[in-house]
C-alpha cells in the first residue's frame, strides 16, 4: 500500500545528481547530526546533580554544610584528645626513663648488676697477717665516703650496704671474711668512682697507707680509667621491712 | 544522497570528537538540536510532498535553529529560560509529530 509517487520522489533524490543545493542540506544535516551527538555525550557525561532542582540542591548544600560542620567538630575533639594522649604518652616517657635510671642506680649501688667505669685499683698486702677487718672497714667507709659507685674485694666479693667484714678463721694466715666469703691477703679492693679522690681518700696522713703500713702491711694504689667490677653482691630477701607508701 | 552521508559524518565526528559544548553555548544547544530536527523533518515531508527546495530548507533550518536560541536567551534574560525553553520543546515537538504523521500518511497512506 506504499505510495509509489512519494518513493520515487525520494528514490529519485537519493540517487540524483550531486548539485550545490544537495552539497548544502548534507553540510546542515551534518551540522545537526554533530551537535546532536555532542548534546547527547554531554547529557551523558553530566554528573548526577544536573537535573536536580534548585531547592533540592540548596537543601542538600545545606545538609553538606551541617554534615561538614559536625565533622569538623569531631575533628576538632579528636584532636584535643589526641594531644592530651600525647602529653600523657610524654610524661608516662619521661617517668619511665627517670625510674629506668634510678633502677639502674639502685641496681648498681645494691651490687645486682657488674659495673665498669673509672676508679682505683687498692692492693694491700699483708705478710704477717696483721690487717684485720677493722682497717678494710675503716677504708671501705673512707672510699665511700669519697663517692665509691661499686667496691669489691678480690674479684670476688662485692662490697655494698649489708656486706659485713670478719676476721679469718685464723688470725696469723693473712684471710678475711667479707659476706661469709673468705678472701686472702693480697687483698686487690677495686673502687669505681673519681680516681683522683678515691687515691686521695688512701692517702691522707691517719688513712689507710698510715695504718696498714703501721701494722706491717704494704699499699699501692693504681688509678684506672676503666675498671670493671664483675661479682655481684647475693640478692636478699627483706622479711620485716616494707616500704612506706 | 549526500543529505544522508553527511548526517552520519556529522554523527560519527560527534561521538568520535566528543568535544565539550561551550559554558555559553550549553542552554542553547539542546533547543537548537530540536529546531533542527523540525527542519529536517519539514524538509523530508516537503520532499514527500514534491515540493522540496533546498532553499527553502537552508533558510528554514537557520531561522529555526536562531529563532530558538533566541528565544531561550530571552527567557534567560527574563528569567523565565527553563519555562520557555519547555514551551519550545514542546511546540518544536508537536510539530515533529504533525509533519511525522503526514510523512506517514504520504507513505502509508494510514
Amino acid at each position: 500500500m506504499l505510495d509509489q509517487t512519494a518513493l520515487q520522489r525520494v528514490a529519485r533524490s537519493v540517487v540524483a545528481r550531486p548539485s550545490r543545493g544537495q552539497a548544502v542540506v548534507g553540510v546542515l544535516l551534518a551540522v545537526l547530526g554533530f551537535a546532536a551527538a555532542v548534546q547527547v555525550s554531554e547529557v551523558d557525561s553530566d554528573d548526577a546533580y544536573s537535573g536536580t532542582r534548585r531547592e533540592d540542591l540548596v537543601q542538600l548544600l545545606q545538609s553538606l554544610s551541617v554534615a561538614q560542620d559536625r565533622a569538623a567538630g569531631r575533628l576538632a575533639d579528636l584532636e584535643e584528645t589526641r594531644d592530651a594522649l600525647q602529653l600523657s604518652t610524654q610524661q608516662r616517657q619521661a617517668a619511665l626513663l627517670e625510674s629506668q635510671e634510678r633502677l639502674d642506680s639502685l641496681r648498681l649501688l645494691s651490687g645486682q648488676v657488674a659495673a665498669v667505669g673509672p676508679g682505683v685499683r687498692i692492693t694491700i698486702d699483708d705478710p704477717d697477717g696483721t690487717v684485720g677487718a677493722a682497717t678494710l672497714l675503716n677504708a671501705v667507709e673512707e672510699l665511700r665516703d669519697s663517692g665509691a659507685e661499686a667496691i669489691e674485694v678480690n674479684e670476688a666479693a662485692r662490697v655494698v650496704a649489708q656486706t659485713w667484714f670478719g676476721d679469718g678463721p685464723d688470725p696469723a694466715d693473712a684471710s678475711l671474711v667479707v659476706d661469709s666469703r673468705t678472701v686472702s691477703a693480697p687483698y686487690v679492693v677495686e673502687v669505681i668512682g673519681d680516681p683522683a679522690t678515691l687515691a686521695e681518700a688512701t692517702a691522707f696522713p691517719g688513712g689507710l697507707t698510715d695504718e696498714a703500713e703501721a701494722l706491717g702491711g704494704t699499699v699501692s694504689v693504681v688509678t684506672s680509667d676503666e675498671l670493671r667490677v664483675e661479682s655481684l653482691a647475693p640478692a636478699r630477701a627483706t622479711s620485716f621491712a616494707e616500704p612506706v607508701t | 544522497m549526500i543529505a544522508v552521508l553527511g548526517l552520519l559524518v556529522g554523527v560519527l565526528l560527534g561521538l568520535f570528537l566528543e568535544p565539550s559544548v561551550p559554558l555559553a553555548l550549553q542552554p542553547y544547544l539542546p533547543i537548537a538540536v530540536v529546531a533542527a530536527l523540525d527542519a529536517t523533518f519539514g524538509a523530508l515531508r516537503a520532499l514527500l510532498d514534491g515540493i522540496f527546495d533546498d532553499r527553502v530548507f537552508v533558510i528554514s533550518f537557520v531561522s529555526n535553529v536562531l529563532v530558538a536560541a533566541l528565544i531561550v536567551y530571552l527567557g534567560d534574560q527574563l528569567g523565565v529560560g527553563s519555562q520557555l525553553s519547555t514551551g519550545v520543546v514542546v511546540v518544536l515537538g508537536i510539530r515533529i509529530f504533525s509533519n511525522v504523521a503526514a510523512i506517514r500518511r504520504k507513505l502509508l497512506h494510514a
